[in-house]
């Protein structure tokens, strides 16, 4: 039944692969992947190909994103974080050049699978710790430790300051997912009472406006929860890494 | 939890579903699980992310995000640069106006002088001039009041004549006899004086 709302986050495989008993295929997963980072790199790489001094509007576009993401990095991370630039920017890109082109019909949507997301959310986490002990080995649980806190309640803020740092991978993922899976069921639902109440005859069609509209509507703010989310991603991965790079907040 | 609903919704609909809206054989037919909780596709799905993610990100450390990073250092120093040169510039304007106006108040007092000794020298030729004028004036006056002297002295004497003939006529025409020309000359004379 083409109106299930679910159908569009099934994964079918293109190209069978099978290696050591797990299923490498291909799937119309991996060529969105393929498709975002194309479109994503190719973007970037000829819209600043003529290096213009005075930049055109796309080259404005791609320096805007470089100089949104620079900013960002910078007022959350200082400037030591700026080596961290070209990973934000990159999961940044790929997020949301996702997104976006989850948002054509017919498309799939990278990110409305979690595994993806929780695979992004854990290399962000990992980043964090990986680097947090290479750069201030035991210093860095000090990250656990706040501060001015009363010795009696000492045990209590770490146990809360551990359990909000092992929840951060969960929800930097989920919320990502969530978005971009309930969006999509809500547009194929409105867009399903369409097709539904116009084959009901004259007085359907009619009634077929209303959620018509609401698809429409739904479609542009779509669109702004596809920025937005990767948008709120960079942002917590920017200041995560802060984590990494000045533990003793 | 919608995602149970969805579940329930997903597997009954399972069931029905004949193809795929992608145009895609569906494995979804015999999926048991809701899609993105399946893990059969964890595997490819994280395989694929690394390979193209990793690409990606290569891709844009090494060629783009130099070249961004690139255009926007070599405008910031183009537009440093400019304002350098404009505030340069600027300065030799300022420089140029000061010698100029200095050069301006040089002339002008230059000017002045040079008015100044011309007026003199107008003053002095036109002077010169005048004098001259009147001198002459002065002599072509003084000649002219002797002539008229001259003239005033010879119509005088002539007065003289004339009177003594109209006495002789007025005496002819009122007494009727002739008057003596010297009497009427003596009377004359006595009246003129």
């Amino acid at each position: 039944m083409a109106n299930d709302p679910i159908h569009q986050f099934q994964i079918s495989k293109w190209i069978p692969i099978e290696i050591g008993g797990l299923d490498f295929s291909f799937t119309n997963s991996s060529a969105f992947m393929v498709a975002t980072v194309a479109a994503a790199g190719a973007f970037l790489f000829l819209t600043t190909s003529s290096r213009g001094l005075v930049p055109g509007r796309l080259q404005s576009i791609s320096e805007m994103a470089y100089e949104f993401i620079a900013s960002m990095l910078r007022d959350a991370a200082g400037s030591q974080g700026m080596r961290f630039f070209p990973f934000v920017f990159s999961l940044f890109m790929f997020v949301l050049v996702a997104n976006l082109l989850g948002l054509f019909p017919y498309f799939f949507t990278v990110t409305s699978h979690i595994i993806v997301t929780f695979a992004l959310a854990l290399l962000v986490i990992g980043t964090v710790i990986v680097y947090g002990f290479w750069k201030h080995g035991l210093g860095f649980l000090k990250l656990f430790v706040p501060e001015g806190v009363p010795v009696v309640l000492m045990p209590l803020v770490i146990l809360i300051e551990i359990v909000s740092f092992l929840s951060r991978p969960i929800s930097l993922s989920v919320r990502l997912f969530a978005n971009m899976l309930a969006g999509h069921i809500t547009l194929k639902v409105f867009a399903g009472f369409v097709t539904s109440l116009s084959a009901l005859g004259a007085v359907g069609v009619a009634g077929a406006v209303l959620p018509l509209i609401m698809t429409v509507a739904i479609t542009g703010l779509e669109f702004l929860v596809a920025f937005l989310q990767a948008y709120v991603f960079a942002v917590l991965t920017c200041m995560y890494l802060n984590d990494a790079l000045h533990p003793s907040h | 939890m919608f995602v149970a609903s969805a579940f329930a919704a997903s597997a009954q609909d399972a069931a029905e579903a004949t193809h795929s809206e992608t145009g895609v054989a569906s494995e979804g037919a015999h999926a048991p699980n809701f899609p993105p909780f399946d893990s059969s596709t964890f595997p490819s799905q994280l395989l694929w992310l690394a390979i193209t993610f990793g690409l990606f990100y290569l891709f844009l450390k090494r060629v783009v995000l130099p070249r961004i990073g690139g255009i926007l250092e070599v405008r910031r120093d183009r537009i440093a640069q400019d304002l350098d040169q404009a505030a340069r510039m600027k300065e030799e304007a300022d420089e140029a106006v000061a010698a100029y106006e200095q050069e301006l108040a040089e002339a002008r007092k230059k000017a002045n002088v040079i008015g100044q000794d011309a007026r003199d020298a107008a003053k002095a030729q036109a002077d010169v001039e005048r004098q001259s004028v009147e001198n002459e004036l002065d002599a072509k006056l003084g000649e002219a009041e002797k002539r008229i002297m001259a003239i005033k002295d010879a119509a005088m004497k002539d007065v003289g004549a004339i009177a003594e003939e109209t006495a002789a006529s007025i005496v002819q025409e009122l007494v009727g006899g002739r008057l003596d020309k010297t009497a009427a000359a003596a009377a004359v004379k006595a009246v003129k004086q």
